[in-house]
């Protein structure tokens, strides 16, 4: 019976999001103050319904009701509990519904945290927001139901992918989404101002606070689900190019343009149809990484059951929201720029070169990822197109990106002498490229990756706290949470920088047929291979490997690499087994048993410094949230 | 105004591509995964038979006339709903059924065919899934038809019933006799 309950109250949150994204409109559109003020209380109880559905569906994970196809599929008894909770976003029905909850989140968190916007702002990006969730709530209600029965029930589930159960699948998808969908707060903000007609810089003010949340979430999504790949899936690397990852790098690069973008507008006024056009450009692309990895048009290792029908459902969604907010872009959106006036020396054209270049970056993932479709669809064949390509177009722009960094704090807004932030910044240049030249010939192994690390690290860093010399030198010895929280982002990006380049020019790998007692010498490191041995785990059998590191006779590390083989799914699954550290990570994974004297396949690695790539996306996580603290956003609106 | 309507047309153009995208996968019917083995030897394997654990039953043991292998488990629901078809298409004299009992206790499989019958000429046991690896099997229950040169012809993700057996399996079994 519950599971009915659970469909029920989804279909009234369907119905509540059609009221919530129709009364306040019209109450807006004909200054008409009951059904404005209808907007807050929808919202909330919208929320009300979606997680009385969640909860729904969390129970029937929790008891293993097997008659709901959904849990008969992606769960087992055998399930360890720490997985049940997370197991119900585990497939494409539960992780719908996890993302309609975050979405109901989100609508109901801005309509508490908006007292102090003019209430017929609210009311339309209540709304907008709640036209969203009707697209999402009718395609998990009419393609996707997570309640449907199974009948006859099932003994025993299916249980969840072994791939997912780790803890990386507890915080990576709902961060990952939290992410995703705080973009639509941006997106909703820049629809309604476009309905407004007011295309000033007062909706960036009040949105700039949500776009940097959802930024700052979707890193920290994408960093988990890069460092999950890492120690999970045992094949050693951070980043893939699959077109799932693709999906959610696109509107991070495109949400960072956002972010700068949005302080230019706040402040200078400048660049304010730019930053409607890349508001809806970054909810757009999440939602085209939604359609991406849930119709089956392209082939990846996050497969999702994928179905026609639900891809033309999205299709139908997208051309909706995404086609009508740009037309409404091409029939509102301010004619001619009326910010104050710039020169070519300006932080602003340093703020317009970082959107060129990220967006530039997320238009060549775009064509990388649907290249591949476009090829099929033009009948040249299967195609894919590999990490040389993205690779490479990356490194090409990101480059000039790194390079002007540190300029952009250092540059005055309007007008700026070249010669000044330049002649601040030369000896720091100088620096950097010392310290590149000495770790060229110096550092064990180095090439011009690894100088190239060093350089844009230093650099990076030099410039960063270059400006945080300048102000304390000026006497402007106040750093406001907007400053604290760019000083920190850029420091991450030094930080990401390094740990990338240093990872990718000195990392060692080895495959090697090891016998028990056999050891393998790799950068000063000794990998001992003592043998491999059967064990139990709670639904797996494994053959876990002992490999005792040392270091000049120094015990460094035991390495336990697993083999599982899961009770319910027949499948085998590698678990790795890692000694992290600051400077270096150990990586030891065990292959197949390679002959009767008791050998096995084992590969080795060693990666300087690859902790680096998350630890820089943490700190630009940070960074991003620190902005929010700023004062600037809790100054009350003054009443135009 | 045509400037402002760029990010629409382009989007347009997206849309399209994402369409014919569509389209073309609704083609191909996705939850049918080709098994590799079609067209090619079954791999090899060396498996008790249930009830009579010290015989052990390969490749070679089956080869002379085709047979259809069906995956079960006392475990899977589906399987039950299957099995008055398969004991149907055993008594039919068509083809030969051997069963699969995949990851299943001795005790619980003998129990289950007390329950429901036993329609298969023979059972090999694979207790815990190794070979099964090997077949490609995920999951039960799942049927192969193997000529009598041992070459895998068909496979089956799901239930057998009349209309499976009329329209694919029948056919099939025709053409192997015309061309032997």
């Amino acid at each position: 019976m519950l599971p009915e309950l659970g469909l029920v109250a989804l279909i009234l949150a369907l119905l509540l999001g059609v009221l919530l994204g129709t009364l306040p409109l019209v109450g807006a559109q004909r200054n008409h103050a009951g059904l404005v003020a209808s907007a807050r209380p929808l919202a909330y109880s919208q929320l009300v319904f979606v997680a009385i559905a969640y909860a729904v569906l969390t129970h029937a994970f929790v008891v293993h009701d097997f008659s709901v196809k959904y849990v008969a599929t992606n769960s087992n008894t055998l399930l360890p509990t720490l997985y049940q909770l997370p197991a119900v976003w585990g497939a494409h029905e539960g992780s719908l519904l996890l993302w309609v909850m975050i979405l109901a989140l989100w609508i109901a968190a801005v309509a508490a945290f908006s007292r102090s916007l003019p209430a017929t702002v609210v009311a339309r990006v209540l709304a907008t927001m709640g036209w969203v969730s009707v697209g999402f709530l009718a395609f998990l209600l009419f393609t996707s139901n997570p309640f449907a029965r199974l009948l006859p029930a099932a003994v025993e589930g299916r249980d969840l992918n072994p791939l997912l159960q780790d803890p990386g699948m507890i915080f990576h998808p709902p961060l990952l989404y939290t992410g995703y969908v705080g973009f639509a707060v941006a997106f909703a903000f820049a629809v309604a101002a476009l309905i407004d007609g007011k295309v000033d810089a007062q909706w960036v003010r009040w949105s700039r606070p949500w776009t940097n949340v959802a930024w700052a979430f979707l890193t920290l999504g994408i960093a988990l689900g890069s460092f999950w790949a890492y120690y999970e899936l045992g094949w050693g690397g951070w980043w893939f190019w699959d077109p799932v990852e693709n999906a959610s790098f696109m509107p991070w690069l495109v949400g960072l343009a956002l972010l700068h973008s949005q302080a230019v507008t706040e402040k200078r006024g400048s660049f304010r149809g730019w930053t409607l056009l890349l508001a809806i450009a970054a909810f757009s692309l999440s939602l085209l990484g939604t359609f991406l990895v849930r119709s089956g048009v392209l082939t990846s290792v996050h497969a999702f059951a994928s179905d026609p029908a639900r891809g033309l459902f999205i299709l139908g969604f997208l051309a909706v929201i995404v086609g009508g907010s740009l037309l409404l872009f091409a029939l509102r959106a301010p004619t001619e720029d009326k910010g104050q006036p710039f020169v070519a020396a300006s932080r602003e054209t340093l703020m317009l070169a970082n959107n060129l270049l990220l967006s530039g970056a997320a238009m060549m993932i775009l064509l990388g990822t649907l290249y591949p479709l476009l090829a099929e669809a033009l009948g040249l064949g299967k195609i894919s197109v590999g990490p040389p390509y993205f690779g490479l177009l990356f490194t090409v722009l990101m480059a000039p990106l790194v390079l002007l960094v540190p300029f952009g704090p250092l540059t005055r807004w309007q007008r700026e002498q070249p010669a000044q932030p330049l002649r601040m910044l030369a000896p720091w240049a100088g620096l950097a490229l010392v310290v590149a030249a000495i770790a060229f010939f110096r550092w064990p192994q180095g090439t011009a990756k690894t100088a190239a690390a060093w350089l844009g690290c230093a650099w990076l860093i030099g410039g960063t706290l270059r400006f945080v010399w300048q102000r304390l030198k000026q006497g402007k010895g106040r750093f406001t949470a907007e400053m604290t929280g760019m000083i920190l982002a850029h420091l991450g990006v030094a930080v990401f920088v390094f740990g990338v380049l240093m990872t990718e020019s000195t990392s060692q790998e080895m495959d090697v047929a090891a016998k028990p007692g056999q050891s393998f010498a790799m950068r000063g490191y000794d990998f001992r291979f003592e043998g491999v041995e059967r064990v139990q785990g709670p639904n797996y059998l494994a053959d876990r490997g002992t490999i005792r590191i040392t270091r000049g006779g120094a015990p460094v590390a035991t390495m336990l690499p697993e083999k599982r083989e899961y009770a319910s799914g027949g499948s085998v699954m590698t678990e790795a087994d890692i000694d992290g550290g600051f400077a270096r990570d150990l990586y030891v994974a065990l292959g197949d048993p390679l002959g009767p004297d008791g050998s096995w396949a084992l590969r080795l690695y060693v990666k300087p410094f690859i902790r680096w790539i998350w630890l820089g996306a943490l700190l630009m996580a940070i960074g991003g949230f620190v902005v929010v603290l700023d004062q600037r956003f809790r100054r009350p609106v003054v009443a135009p | 105004m045509i400037r402002r309507l760029l990010p629409l047309f382009a989007f347009a153009a997206l849309a399209v591509l994402l369409f014919a995208g569509v389209r073309m996968n609704s083609g191909r019917d996705n939850s049918a995964i080709p098994s590799p083995l079609l067209g090619k030897p079954t791999p090899a394997f060396s498996l008790p038979v249930l009830g009579d654990p010290a015989r052990r039953i390969g490749n070679a043991d089956l080869l002379g006339r085709p047979y259809l292998l069906n995956v079960w488990g006392s475990w899977c629901p589906t399987c039950r709903y299957e099995h008055p078809h398969i004991t149907e298409l055993a008594r039919s004299g068509k083809v030969r059924v051997l069963g699969y009992n995949y990851k299943d206790t001795p005790e619980d499989a003998q129990a289950w065919l007390t329950q429901f019958g036993n329609p298969y000429e023979l059972i090999v046991a694979d207790e815990d899934g190794r070979a099964a690896l090997d077949w490609g099997i995920y999951g039960a229950p799942e049927s192969f038809l193997v000529d009598a040169r041992g070459i895998v012809r068909w496979k089956l993700v799901g239930a057998i019933d009349e209309t499976v057996v009329r329209e694919q399996i029948e056919p099939l079994l025709a053409e192997l006799d015309a061309a032997p």
